[in-house]
């Protein structure tokens, strides 16, 4: 009898991180693997993966999509051929739209100054999750480090531009919240109340961004996987493996399209979250 | 590619697919509610635009900032569903 194929297996093999990268034509490549660095009591393994790779991959091809388009539009300008022409007009669109009505819209007047870093986000997790749907890719926002290490990045801001927006006094309020209309010990009883409930609503909103992302794109992977896991599953029969295969293609071919859906959308969801948030402290009183 | 299943024992077995079983009527139950909540969201904003067409950018910015809200929490499901199968 044929050994059962075991489907979770890839499915895990496929969207795990691990220390190695799958090339077209040379296949199996090893990433080299540093020494832990030791902090105190602390091993911090620092050594390349397949995420940090596509990774910095992402970061470079943002870097490049940004410079060839600046590059281009100053071309253009000097030219003096009035509208932008060609990519450079999409990707200018597309920052653009970003900038006016993700960022500014949001934040409000001070969302010019949030912008450069709210279009950071969108484009890195944009390329993260298109890398993600190339052959031989690997989704590094598909990794609860990366998705992790960019929320931080959003909880950090949110809260040190509230800091700055509404001072001292106006940032312990957000903590220490009075219930209006309250007075005595209920105030003093509901505000003891009030404050883990704030603190925990401070974490949850990055934390909710972090899994967000994550599960989107780990989720997308697993049902493409799964439905070519069908195909092995079903492989033994006699006539009616055409059949599935056929419809497992044809699912897949659907799942592929929504998934590039979800990776434009979940960039600008991660984005547009983000910008409210930094909104709403900016707008807290 | 295809890793030999290894030998485990009739109670672990057991053990597993409870969990699993539970971790799958978990996650159905958490799509259910995901279902409803989108779904209003969707008729409800499809409707707002149908009253209002000239609205329709900035309910479509709020329809999707909500689902997306939906989305977090079902995705959470997900994740912990998720962790049964890896633990």
């Amino acid at each position: 009898m044929m050994q059962a194929p075991d489907i979770g297996g890839m499915i895990f093999a496929h969207t795990a991180d691990a220390h190695a990268l799958e090339l077209p034509f040379v296949g199996h490549v090893a990433l080299p693997q540093w020494a832990p660095v030791r902090v105190g009591r602390l091993a911090i393994d620092l050594s390349p993966t397949r995420h940090v790779v596509f990774l910095l991959v992402a970061a470079f091809l943002v870097w490049l999509t940004m410079w060839l388009t600046g590059r281009a539009l100053e071309r253009q300008r000097a030219q003096g051929s009035g509208a932008p022409r060609g990519v450079a007009s999409m990707i200018e669109a597309m920052v653009l739209f970003v900038r006016n009505d993700v960022a500014i819209a949001n934040i409000g007047h001070k969302g010019a100054k949030f912008a450069p870093y709210i279009l950071t986000l969108f484009w890195l997790i944009l390329y993260c999750n298109l890398l993600g749907l190339l052959p031989f890719g690997a989704t590094a926002t598909g990794n609860l480090a990366v998705t992790g290490a960019l929320a931080l990045t959003a909880l950090v801001t949110i809260e040190v531009s509230g800091m700055v927006a509404l001072g001292p006094k106006g940032y312990a309020k957000t903590i220490v919240f009075v219930p209006p209309g309250t007075t005595g010990v209920t105030a003093v009883l509901l505000t003891l109340i009030m404050i883990p409930v704030e603190l925990i609503g401070k974490i949850v909103k990055p934390f909710a961004l972090m899994l967000r992302l994550f599960a989107n794109m780990t989720a997308g992977h697993f049902v493409i996987l799964s439905l070519m896991g069908m195909i092995f599953i079903f492989g033994h029969l006699a006539f009616f493996r055409w059949a599935i295969a056929g419809g497992s293609v044809a699912f897949m071919l659907f799942m592929y399209a929504l998934e590039l859906l979800v990776a434009l959308l979940q960039a600008y969801i991660f984005a547009l979250l983000v910008s409210v948030f930094i909104g709403l402290m900016q707008h807290e009183h | 590619m295809f890793m030999v299943q290894e030998a485990v024992t009739a109670a672990e077995v057991a053990k597993n697919t409870n969990a699993l079983l539970g971790a799958g009527i978990g996650l159905g139950l958490a799509i259910i509610g995901a279902g409803l909540g989108i779904g209003r969201i969707g008729g409800q904003a499809v409707e707002a635009i149908a009253r209002q067409p000239e609205a329709s950018a900035d309910i479509r910015g709020a329809m999707i900032l909500t689902a997306a809200l939906i989305e977090g929490a079902t995705l959470a499901a997900l994740v912990f569903a998720l962790l049964f199968k890896i633990l």
